[in-house]
């Protein structure tokens, strides 16, 4: 379980989170949506840690992520920001190996490989295992960095933008093993998503922003409403029910 | 080092597995270190005309001097690019090893040459080195804090800075008496045929030091190295480790700086070259890599400048042609990545 509790965040006079309180159920993914600039990476950077927040705490299964030592931390809760630009050259190998670090702390063991080779399986990195990163392609790369993510073993996994640069077919494939992740590995998946239709297709919870602060939140099948989406977006949006799946339509 | 040869030996790579890349590393490891020890007994031995014992006495002085500024170099600049994310800015390039210089000449300008020849070296070299720390800082702090910035941007701004501590340093000389100007001469443009015995000793023990205080570190920057975010979402003090790191830095610039003068493209050439070779991140094995062919480098260096061209150029010309080189190759070739 994640508790934001009443998080600001400031750049230079611009308030960028703005007194955001939400809990984040375990289990299940949960998506952050909302326009450009709407505050969802933000969250997802305090929460994970990677920026300090101005005011409010936010609590991992009850460890205030400030003050907790980030070895623990990271056995519990992981995180793939968008940008990923190395300048070492890397295997597939060694960066998913590199997920067992909190465990290990550099020296794998025979159980850290298995989990290793378990994870490259997992995302169909198997034949690619040593090749370096900058030989694949851009939906190979993201598929090596979210099986690094997913080797670190943490109940808690939060990605930005996980579906950036993949196209249709991989991004397809990228939702199957997130939500795979979620129902028989029993991860908790927070995800920050552009696509509402791919948000409401794959999640179970929808959480949605404007402007910094929080609009919404709760099942998915309750906020795919078309005065929700106008509210968040400033657009109108017809949504649709499909196949047994609501799918919004903003070209109307 | 052409394109069409890096990616034939990236294609080449890709078909090992990670035990023949663990075979491979260790084999140029010793390849490095046969190499070494070949150039450093030629060092030792070619042309010794008249007493052995003395020859050898002076040459080994020269030699512990290589060894402990190849060391420091190797290892301050695989450090220093593993906390600022690239592969082309090394301290010297950002000004550092000009900024001791500076710091010397303004040392003798304000207190007098004398005050600073008598005081005890280990302070001396103690209070330049908290001056370098600090700059190191405020550098870090300024430059590669928050935000990504072009690397290009930082390559002007090194350039920028080191031209203008060396303008600094020669305003200063200019100013100062003739006769300690003498003297500071004599502190800053030491080279290796004239290292100062308590000096070298001073600073082998430190080089020594800090190279053990840092291999403790070596894991956590092996992850440093993936970035900050990375680095804090595998559970890293990322802040912490790079404070660490840039001491150790600092420190290790200082040495190498006030022993020999500055030497500024070592590093960048002993460091990418060893990453190359070895074909890893891993920094135990890249800081000894590093370190090795550092010592060849200034080794062989120095035996090219007796031999060849007796004595009529100096080692930092042979090494900083040769490193410079390198230096314009990495930044054509970094677009691409």
């Amino acid at each position: 379980m994640i508790e934001i509790e009443s998080v600001s965040k400031s750049y230079g006079g611009v308030r960028v989170l703005d007194d955001v309180s939400l809990t984040i159920p375990t289990g299940g993914i949960t998506s952050l949506i909302g326009a450009n600039g709407a505050g969802k990476s933000t969250l997802l950077s305090v929460a994970a840690r990677l920026l300090p927040a101005d005011s409010g705490r936010v609590r991992v299964d009850g460890m205030d992520v400030a003050t907790t030592p980030g070895p623990v931390l990271a056995r519990r809760l992981a995180v793939l920001r968008q940008e990923n630009a190395m300048s070492v050259r890397l295997t597939v190998r060694e960066l998913v190996a590199f997920g067992r670090f909190p465990h290990s702390g550099g020296r794998l063991t025979p159980e850290d490989h298995r989990l290793v080779d378990e994870a490259m399986a997992w995302f169909e990195l198997g034949p690619l295992a040593d090749r370096h990163l900058d030989q694949l392609s851009g939906g190979q790369r993201q598929r090596a960095y979210v099986a690094m993510v997913m080797c670190q073993g943490t109940d808690h996994v939060l990605l930005d933008e996980p579906l950036n640069n993949l196209d249709m077919r991989h991004a397809v494939q990228m939702m199957r093993m997130l939500r795979g992740m979620a129902d028989e590995l029993g991860r908790t998946v927070v995800l920050v998503v552009h696509d509402v239709n791919v948000a409401s297709c794959y999640s179970d919870r929808i959480v949605a922003m404007r402007e910094g602060q929080l609009v919404a939140e709760g099942p998915t099948s309750e906020l795919m409403t078309p005065e929700l989406l106008r509210k968040v977006f400033d657009v109108e949006v017809e949504v649709h029910e499909l196949a047994g799946r609501r799918i919004g339509v903003p070209w109307s | 080092m052409t394109e069409l040869a890096r990616s034939r030996r990236g294609q080449g790579a890709a078909a090992l597995t990670a035990p023949q890349r663990a075979t491979r590393r260790r084999r140029t490891l010793v390849v490095l270190g046969v190499l070494t020890a070949v150039a450093v007994a030629a060092f030792l031995t070619v042309d010794v005309t008249g007493s052995w014992d003395y020859a050898l006495q002076q040459r080994g002085r020269r030699l512990a001097a290589m060894a402990v500024v190849a060391v420091a170099v190797a290892v301050s600049t695989v450090l220093f690019q593993t906390v600022t994310n690239n592969r082309i800015l090394t301290p010297e390039i950002m000004g550092f090893d000009r900024l001791f210089v500076l710091i010397q000449t303004v040392g003798v300008f304000v207190l007098g040459a004398a005050t600073v020849t008598t005081t005890d070296p280990r302070l001396r070299f103690a209070i330049e080195v908290v001056v370098l720390i600090g700059f190191g800082a405020v550098l870090y702090r300024s430059l590669f804090g928050r935000t990504e910035r072009d690397v290009y941007v930082l390559v002007l701004l090194g350039v920028v800075l080191g031209s203008t501590f060396t303008s600094l340093t020669l305003l200063v000389s200019r100013l100062i008496d003739p006769n300690e100007f003498l003297t500071l001469q004599d502190l800053l443009f030491a080279s290796f045929n004239s290292v100062d015995r308590q000096m070298l000793a001073l600073s082998a023990v430190l080089v020594a030091l800090v190279t053990a205080g840092v291999w403790r570190l070596l894991p956590r920057l092996d992850v440093v190295a993936l970035g900050r975010d990375t680095a804090i979402g595998l559970g890293v003090d990322h802040r912490r480790v790079v404070n660490q790191a840039l001491l150790a830095v600092a420190v290790l610039v200082a040495v190498a700086t006030a022993l020999v003068g500055p030497i500024t493209f070592l590093g960048l050439l002993v460091a990418n070259l060893a990453r190359q070779l070895l074909g890893t991140h891993r920094h135990a094995w890249v800081l000894p890599g590093a370190a090795l062919l550092g010592l060849l480098a200034l080794v062989g260096g120095q035996l090219v400048l007796e031999q060849v061209f007796g004595f009529n150029s100096s080692l930092s010309v042979v090494v900083n042609f040769v490193g410079g080189i390198v230096f314009i190759a990495l930044l054509i070739r970094q677009p691409r990545q």
